[in-house]
């Protein structure tokens, strides 16, 4: 059996075309990245580019409206040789970790109860929970400047209720009215990462554990916490690393002791008008968050294995 | 010149380090219900899905009807698949499903009903046409699988493991209507499965498959009675392997000496004759005639005593312990009578014997 | 499992629940609550209902022209970022990719950026190469952030859906466009939904990203921001903001009903 005295003309004209079609057909990633190149594309384009470009921004010095396009390293050393920008720096990040560890805390049960305690029309629940998202984000926060406020409507209302004489002043324009007013924010991104973690994990885990003895308490702490953990990861990455760049709601609800690193950039971009120092700013600020999730990445590493 | 649908040659397949289908070359005949057999990973799905264009051979080439089709995909490709969960669109019934191929035919509506309608009534399912896909149990999707695949009247019929999930009633049963209809249509099956008892129920010819290599193509008498080496021996049916040499010739038949068994004289086979050739002698389990008295020869004989026992209903399997050996012969035997009480007397001594024709030597390296 | 409680004697979940729920809630609701409030400032006590919000909301120029600018962002970025997210969806989902993992990690790095530093990262590029700012800088930067989200929805849509459909769709004959049109796309199409409808929202809400990328055609988020500096424009921006809230309730229930009825039949001979 000859294959090529079979059809000599269609085996020698387009071969070198049947075999490049070959190629492409037999190698499954080059199909499978061909695919993906718009969109790998895009955001190489949209994403990879303008950080690289930042991150050389940042080694430029700002005259004025022009930049001065050669290398210097003054930007970083003036970073670190006013104390205030780093003291920022270090309270934007105290306050993203306190609230992420509020706003997790508080979501977890919240998770647990839609996963484990209802039986039905979890998806009427977990809609429930994020209806309130729908609304605009400024205007979230905008209304808790209005609930906070001096003649807001806590204040006012308590006012009208007769327990109060004078409006309290402490509710507004501080970080901790910025951490409650995120932690409401970042509810519903918290509620469902762990919601999903939970979900997946498999009833008769939970009934062996019983079955070898231990009670529902221990239970949880010994199959439920650790595998959901994945879960409570993603949603305090989700709920950190935005928080620390946030400058809406330090600007609105903060007051100047609630300021954070993001207001600091973005007054570098509006008024103060320093890009090459904002951009620095963004770097050394980046930086460290990835070294502060880095650590706490690993620190839950640790964590597992020593429960485990 | 034989008429083959599907040719291999030297085909191979590797998915990064693991070669999964190495130098397969063997042809299909017209017609034929050919299987490949064979356990987990031992390459028959990939050379399914490389004559059906799903995955491309990195060496040698497939013919299909004398075309090589390696610069084909699979949508312009004479041949269809019945995949192993079916893969039955969800979002169109019955109708919708058997029709979907026929787009491209140019038959008209009313053409195209009529084919629909009879192929229907060759699937057993007539009336059926607009049910839902969600509403089907699994062998009714098995069989709209079927029709699928046939209405676009392939050269060749691709069946992926395809009785899998079904019950073992409703599996034989449709083995037995599998077989008809290829018999009744005339179409090539290749047909893919791990179960050999199924590969021997339904095939002409079976293509025995581990690791990658094709390790015999016969038909399934020729593959039970004689296999050709030790695994095709070992993975189809049950098979007692006795550990020999080859200790002499006497004219037709040679002496070999095995462990357990000591001195016998067996058939004489090609290749195997040269004294001090190491062989297996391979003995089927059913092949054994039970005495509980001597016999008095010591051709075709062993000596044991009798073991457990198990009761498989239509059967039943007996361990005899025999000296020399620490694995028992397994030995068994239809329930013709209760009678057969006699057997399970563990402790016994009893005597195996023999014919010619049930042993088999096999290379052994 | 435990019986069921009798609606009147709650668990301690059921109660921290509707707690954490009323939390949620609350700051949301005084906004409608205001909406209708017949007075200039935002505190108790109420002082009538009054529609007048409402009527100075929709006779704003200014408001309606952002409206729309945000609506034609929105729509065009979730058009965009769905098709970009359906495909990326099927090369991760069908495909051996070696290396996988960092390109997935890659495509996602939108998720986890401060806003901020995105939206300056872009601002210097942009004017950089000397692009001038407008709609279409800020549609394409939303593009950037909507996409990972839109891949995940597909993503966990596409893993559900047994590749051998695809694989039958072609081994009957039909090219690989013509599967995707009778086969994947019609199985998807709640995912895909899904998908244009999250990425419209994030689009549509966004502030961060627009403020720093468009020049004079204020998005409606922009257009909220700079109404809150001025008290008197506050209760029709919550006129607005309460009709925002309404209208996607409405749609979230119209597509989540649509979704329910899940994969449609086609009647006879799907052709």
């Amino acid at each position: 059996m000859t294959q090529a005295s079979l059809n000599p003309d269609r085996s020698n004209r387009s071969s070198l075309g049947l075999s490049i079609r070959k190629r492409f057909l037999s190698s499954e990633p080059l199909r499978g990245y061909s695919l993906l190149s718009p969109t790998l594309l895009t955001m190489l384009f949209g994403l990879a580019m303008p950080l690289l470009v930042l991150f050389g921004l940042s080694f430029w010095l700002q005259d004025y409206v022009d930049f001065i396009k050669t290398f210097s390293l003054q930007n970083y050393s003036d970073f670190f040789a006013k104390p205030i920008y780093s003291a920022i720096l270090m309270k934007s990040i105290r306050i993203s970790a306190m609230v992420t560890l509020v706003t997790v805390l508080l979501a977890y049960p919240m998770a647990y109860f839609i996963a484990f305690r209802i039986k039905s029309n979890k998806l009427v629940w977990l809609i429930l929970i994020t209806v309130p998202f729908w609304t605009s984000y400024l205007l979230r926060v905008f209304a808790w400047k209005l609930m906070l406020g001096y003649n807001g409507v806590v204040n006012s209302g308590l006012k009208s209720l007769g327990l109060i004489s004078e409006p309290l002043e402490f509710l507004l324009y501080n970080p901790t009215a910025v951490a409650i007013t995120l932690a409401h924010a970042w509810a519903a991104f918290a509620i469902l990462p762990i919601y999903v973690s939970l979900e997946k994990i498999d009833r008769s885990l939970l009934e062996a554990s019983r079955d070898l003895g231990e009670n529902a308490f221990m239970s949880f702490i010994r199959v439920t916490l650790p595998l959901s953990m994945p879960g409570v990861i993603a949603a305090s990455l989700l709920v950190f690393i935005p928080t620390v760049g946030d400058y809406v709601t330090p600007s609105l609800v903060g007051g100047p002791s609630g300021i954070m690193i993001g207001n600091i950039i973005q007054s570098m971009f509006g008024k103060a008008f320093n890009w090459p120092l904002g951009a620095a700013i963004s770097v050394i600020s980046m930086l460290t968050v990835t070294a502060m999730v880095c650590l706490f990445l690993w620190g839950t590493h640790r964590l597992r294995r020593a429960v485990a | 010149m034989s008429d083959a649908i599907i040719s291999f040659q030297g085909v191979g397949k590797r998915f990064g380090q693991v070669k999964a289908v190495d130098n397969a070359s063997f042809d299909i005949q017209r017609g034929e219900f050919f299987s490949l057999l064979g356990p987990s990973g031992c390459g028959k799905t990939t050379l399914l899905r490389m004559v059906a264009g799903f995955e491309i051979p990195d060496s040698g080439e497939i013919l299909i009807d004398g075309e090589p089709m390696s610069a084909t995909p699979p949508n312009k490709r004479p041949v269809n698949m019945v995949f192993q969960n079916y893969a039955i669109f969800p979002h169109l019934d019955v109708r919708g499903n058997i029709a979907f191929g026929m787009r491209k035919s140019g038959l008209s509506r009313a053409e195209l009903d009529k084919r629909i309608d009879e192929v229907l009534e060759l699937i057993k399912l007539p009336g059926y046409g607009s049910r839902g896909a969600a509403e089907l149990s699994g062998g009714q999707r098995q069989r709209v699988a079927l029709a699928r695949a046939l209405i676009k009247q392939p050269k060749v019929l691709l069946l992926d493991e395809p009785l899998g999930a079904l019950d073992k009633k409703l599996r034989e049963q449709m083995q037995i209507e599998l077989r008809q209809l290829q018999q009744q249509i005339g179409i090539t099956f290749l047909f893919v499965t791990h179960d050999q008892e199924e590969a021997l129920t339904l095939s002409d010819q079976i293509a025995v498959m581990s690791e990658g290599n094709v390790m015999e193509i016969a038909s399934p008498g020729d593959l039970y009675e004689s296999p050709n080496s030790r695994f095709v021996a070992d993975f189809i049916g049950s098979m007692n392997f006795f550990e020999a040499e080859i200790s002499g010739a006497q004219g037709d038949k040679v002496e070999i000496t095995a462990r357990g068994i000591g001195k016998t004289l067996v058939r004489r086979q090609e290749g195997l004759d040269a004294t001090g050739q190491k062989v297996w002698v391979a003995i089927r389990p059913e092949k054994f005639q039970p005495f509980f008295t001597d016999p008095g020869t010591s051709e075709n004989t062993l000596a044991g005593t009798l073991g457990p026992s198990a009761y498989l209903g239509d059967r039943s399997h007996f361990y005899v312990h025999i000296e020399g050996r620490d694995e028992p012969v397994l030995v068994a035997l239809q329930n013709l009578t209760r009678a057969m009480n006699d057997m399970r007397r563990p402790n016994q001594p009893i005597w195996l014997q023999w014919t010619d024709e049930a042993v088999c030597t096999l290379p052994r390296s | 499992m435990s019986k069921r409680r009798p609606w009147w004697r709650p668990s301690g979940f059921m109660i921290y629940a509707v707690i954490y729920l009323t939390f949620i809630y609350l700051p949301v609701l005084f906004l409608p609550l205001f909406s209708f409030n017949n007075s200039k400032y935002i505190a108790f006590p109420l002082k009538g209902f009054t529609l007048k919000w409402y009527e100075q909301m929709i006779n704003s120029p200014d408001m309606l022209e952002a409206l729309m600018n945000s609506v034609k962002v929105g729509i065009t970025v979730a058009i965009l970022s769905t098709m970009l997210g359906l495909l990326a969806a099927k090369a991760v989902t069908r495909y051996r990719l070696p290396g996988r993992g960092p390109v997935m990690g890659f495509i996602m790095v939108p998720l986890v950026i401060p806003g901020i530093i995105l939206a300056i990262s872009l601002l210097i590029l942009i004017t950089q190469v000397d692009i001038p700012l407008s709609l279409w800088t800020v549609g394409f930067s939303h593009m950037l952030l909507c996409t990972p989200f839109a891949m995940l929805v597909l993503i966990s849509r596409m893993e559900g859906f047994d590749k051998s459909l695809e694989e039958a769709g072609l081994d009957l004959g039909e090219s690989a466009w013509m599967t995707f049109w009778r086969v994947t796309f019609p199985i998807v199409l709640p995912g895909i939904v899904a998908s244009l409808l999250l990425t419209f929202t994030i689009s549509f809400d966004e502030f961060v990203l627009a403020f720093f990328l468009t020049s004079t055609d204020p998005t409606l988020p922009i257009y909220i921001w700079s109404s809150l500096r001025f008290p008197t424009k506050i209760p029709a921006v919550l006129a607005l903001g309460a009709t925002i809230f309404i209208l996607s309730f409405v749609v979230v229930s119209f597509s989540e009903w649509f979704r329910r009825r899940g994969v449609k039949l086609e009647s006879s001979s799907g052709i």
